[in-house]
């Protein structure tokens, strides 16, 4: 579990990023963490596997006080998945990459291969095995980058705008494997503005501005609240616009998906029918 | 790092900072020609001294003691070296006449020190790549300049994005040999490397798109014109030249060792 | 006579095996708002970069075919000039603006052509209130954000004027809202100045409703150029996979189930007053 205790932070330059949060995330459990640029969300989530220390408050990961042990320490169980591949790719074949983290923790020979092998085969990249990561294309590095993350299997996995320039279909292939990942039983948290992305996904939703937390819960709960996707400079995902223009004539609000959006429809058609 | 502090830009709205770069510079060079003419204390203690109200009035005092206290470093060391080697190789009477001669030595390197700091600090790159276009330096060196400058703090953010990525890969970069620091550091410069060209493609094709190498004469939206201060201050210069000039030829100075009849 | 003409077009990267398109044959109209799309590979950044000469110019390789843009044979007329006809903004931000301070950036193009000092004070002041941030202009480039810092870069490609401005993933880096602003400035400056516009885009969502015509591309090749309802209704997008927007995604269940809607909405308030309607009857 991970318990953020009244956490403030400040940066050296004197911006106050985050000013007190509170925030228990389960195991398991699937989060999107949303808001405007500059709300302070990746800020936070840099607090979990230790790259931030809290100015002031506590982080604790699985009882753990972040501040009495080290990034790499931290980072056996929390994996963190930069938003540009490019700031961590850096090998001569995308086998050394996922290499990498194996080596920096110790495994064996014989468990490096092993789970080069595994993350290889989970990513679709085993074509890819002695090819230099620089030679691929934008969304392949994307899945290198995250593969050699998963390596190490970390209990929790952290993506930092995972949907960024990616098309619908690598989108949806996203949302299966994040789905796969938590079936797995890891806690998955995603930090992104997508809200369409995060409607389909149904995840639990924390919504920030300006350094606090404003908005915490479904997916379905927190993304139909105009005043709080407006406080957040996020924007209502399209059903749920369509259903809050609705909401005069006795229209359900709390609808994000297309299918349950179709079917309430069709029942107050066939009503008034 | 805080030394470099003392020569890194800081905007402020004074006089000093205002004025034309070139004449700053002409002023600069002036007080570097100076400074090498005389190798007395009392000259070189007198240049010192004169230029120090200039570092008020651009009110950049904080940052020009930076340079100072970091610059006081070399010194120590250009004195020392100096002492002992007019001590075993100089012909000089006594030992107040060697310290004096030292302090001169070194009163000089603090000089420079003091006027190129005042020029960084108080000479934005916006407008030193502007007077270097002006002076006819080749406008794609004036570029390069410039865009360097804008782009170094956004390298330096990339640089701890990058630190930050592979520490949480269990890179660590504190601690062990000298050479596994080395090693460990080249997670580090390959990213950086091949982002910074990845940048410079995208840059290259912003550039075209905007119409780069259209015309050999190219315009500019700002331009310097000198105003009475920095013509005022380029006179000021000369006349300190000149005055030098004469006076480290003509006159001699007394050393204070001899005044004080040490 | 279409502003931008290309017959059997076919591009081949130089370290390529295969085209990154082939046999484009387009024609875009003065005035149009084009929402160019298609999977991440099917060649439209590629083509996009054709209109401005980039390719074949600045990148090498195979391009066979024909292109016109402005009346000018593409391979036959270097960038620079190419740029007074055609202005390109750019995924990222920050890699497009080079100087110290925001007037200065939007400046550059100027200053490239030789223009007069008086003429670009006056279009520098004239893009930056276009693009809606003349109180900007003093700052310096790290001090904006993602969204201003593309409307530094339009600013700057205005300031050129243009009759055409391509925008490739201009929104990518930013949030919903930022990107809802930049979509705002591009469709002013076509409903307003006239400027043909070449937009490149996955959030369908938000710019079908501005555009006359959708392309969407699929490897390599156009496979569907038409009015966005007909194009993001038709079975073929959908099997393409590119992001249809949700609303048009709910009626084309309504329609599966007996209900269909009178109109194919493309927004939540196109589809609030179709549904209204039917719901009256």
């Amino acid at each position: 579990m991970i318990k953020i205790q009244d956490v403030f932070f400040t940066y050296p330059n004197g911006v106050e990023a985050l000013r007190g949060v509170n925030l228990e995330i389960q195991d398991g459990e699937f989060l999107a963490i949303m808001g405007q640029n500059g709300a302070g969300k990746t800020t936070l989530v840099k607090h979990i596997n230790g790259l931030l220390k809290p100015t002031r408050g506590t982080v604790m990961v699985d009882g753990v006080d972040t501040t009495k042990v080290s990034v790499a320490t931290l980072a056996k169980k929390v994996g963190f998945v930069f938003q540009n591949p490019d700031h961590q790719l850096f090998s001569e074949t995308v086998e050394e990459e996922i290499s990498f983290a194996l080596r920096n923790f110790g495994f064996s020979e014989s468990a490096i291969k092993e789970r080069v092998n595994w993350a290889l085969n989970l990513l679709d990249l085993a074509e890819y095995r002695k090819v230099s990561p620089f030679m691929l294309s934008g969304g392949e590095r994307k899945r290198v980058a995250l593969a050699s993350v998963l390596a190490w299997d970390p209990k929790i996995v952290i993506l930092d705008e995972p949907t960024i320039g990616q098309d619908s279909q690598q989108k949806e292939r996203l949302r299966q494997f994040i789905l796969q990942l938590n079936h797995l039983g890891k806690t998955v948290i995603i930090v992104t503005h997508d809200v369409e992305f995060v409607a389909e996904c149904k995840s639990q939703v924390v919504l920030m501005s300006q350094g606090k937390i404003i908005a915490h819960g479904s997916a379905k709960k927190v993304l139909t609240n105009l005043e709080v996707v407006t406080q957040a400079s996020v924007v209502l995902p399209q059903i749920s616009q369509l259903f809050a223009n609705l909401k005069n004539i006795s229209f359900p609000t709390e609808v994000i998906d297309v299918n349950e959006a179709a079917d309430i429809l069709l029942g107050k058609l066939g009503d008034s029918q | 790092m805080s030394m470099f502090n003392g020569f890194k830009f800081r905007s402020v709205n004074s006089t000093i900072h205002k004025m034309d770069p070139r004449a700053k510079f002409i002023y600069v060079c002036v007080m570097f020609a100076v400074a090498v003419m005389f190798s007395q204390l009392i000259p070189l203690l007198v240049l010192f001294i004169i230029q120090t109200p200039l570092v008020f009035v651009a009110r950049v005092q904080k940052e020009w003691l930076r340079s100072m206290k970091g610059a006081a470093g070399f010194a120590a060391i250009i004195f020392l070296m100096n002492v002992l080697s007019l001590y075993f190789y100089g012909n000089y009477e006594s030992l107040s006449a060697i310290i004096e001669r030292s302090l001169a030595l070194t009163l000089r390197f603090m000089v420079l020190i003091e006027s190129f700091s005042v020029f960084f600090l108080t000479t934005s790159p916006d407008l030193l790549g502007l007077a270097l276009e002006q002076s006819h330096v080749p406008y794609e060196l004036c570029f390069a300049f410039t865009t360097a400058v804008r782009f170094v703090p956004v390298l330096a953010e990339e640089a701890q994005t990058i630190m930050d990525a592979q520490k949480a890969r269990g890179l660590e970069l504190e601690g062990g040999s000298f050479v596994k620091k080395i090693r460990n550091y080249i997670p580090i410069l390959i990213p950086l490397i091949v982002n910074a060209i990845r940048r410079s493609l995208e840059l290259a094709e912003t550039m075209e798109s905007r119409a780069w190498g259209a015309t050999q004469n190219r315009t500019n939206l700002y331009v310097l014109r000198m105003g009475r201060k920095d013509l005022l201050l380029m006179l000021f210069s000369f006349i300190v030249l000149a005055v030098s000039a004469y006076v480290s030829w003509n006159v001699q100075i007394p050393n204070i060792t001899y005044l004080l009849n040490i | 006579m279409p502003i931008i003409e290309t017959k059997n077009l076919t591009y081949t990267y130089p370290t390529g095996t295969k085209p990154a398109f082939e046999d484009v044959t387009l024609e875009i109209d003065k005035g149009e708002f084009i929402v160019l799309t298609g999977p991440s590979g099917c060649g439209k950044t590629t083509l996009c970069r054709c209109f401005n000469g980039l390719i074949p110019h600045f990148y090498s390789g195979k391009l066979e075919g024909e292109i016109y843009v402005s009346n000018l044979k593409v391979i036959e007329h270097p960038i620079h000039e190419l740029a007074r006809h055609v202005g390109m903004v750019f995924q990222n931000p920050e890699n497009q603006l080079f100087a110290l301070s925001v007037e200065k950036d939007v400046a550059f193009g100027l200053e490239n052509l030789g223009i007069s000092r008086e003429e670009m004070r006056e279009r520098v002041d004239w893009a930056l209130k276009m693009t809606g941030i003349y109180e900007l202009k003093d700052r310096a480039p790290y001090e904006l954000s993602g969204g201003q810092q593309q409307r530094v870069a339009i600013a700057s490609v205005l300031a050129m004027q243009p009759e055409i401005i391509v925008l490739d993933e201009p929104t990518s880096f930013l949030d919903p809202v930022g990107a809802k602003n930049i979509f705002e400035v591009i469709n002013k400056l076509n409903k307003d100045l006239g400027i043909t516009i070449i937009l490149v885009e996955h959030r369908l969502d938000l710019t079908s409703k501005y555009a006359s015509r959708i392309m969407i591309m699929d490897k390599g090749r156009i496979i569907l150029d038409g009015l966005p309802k007909e194009v993001l209704n038709s079975e073929e997008a959908r099997l393409i996979g590119v992001g249809i927007p949700k609303v048009t995604r709910l009626y084309q269940i309504l329609r599966n189930k007996g209900v269909p809607l009178n109109q194919i909405p493309l927004s939540a308030e196109e589809a609030t007053k179709d549904l209204l309607e039917v719901l009256r009857i």
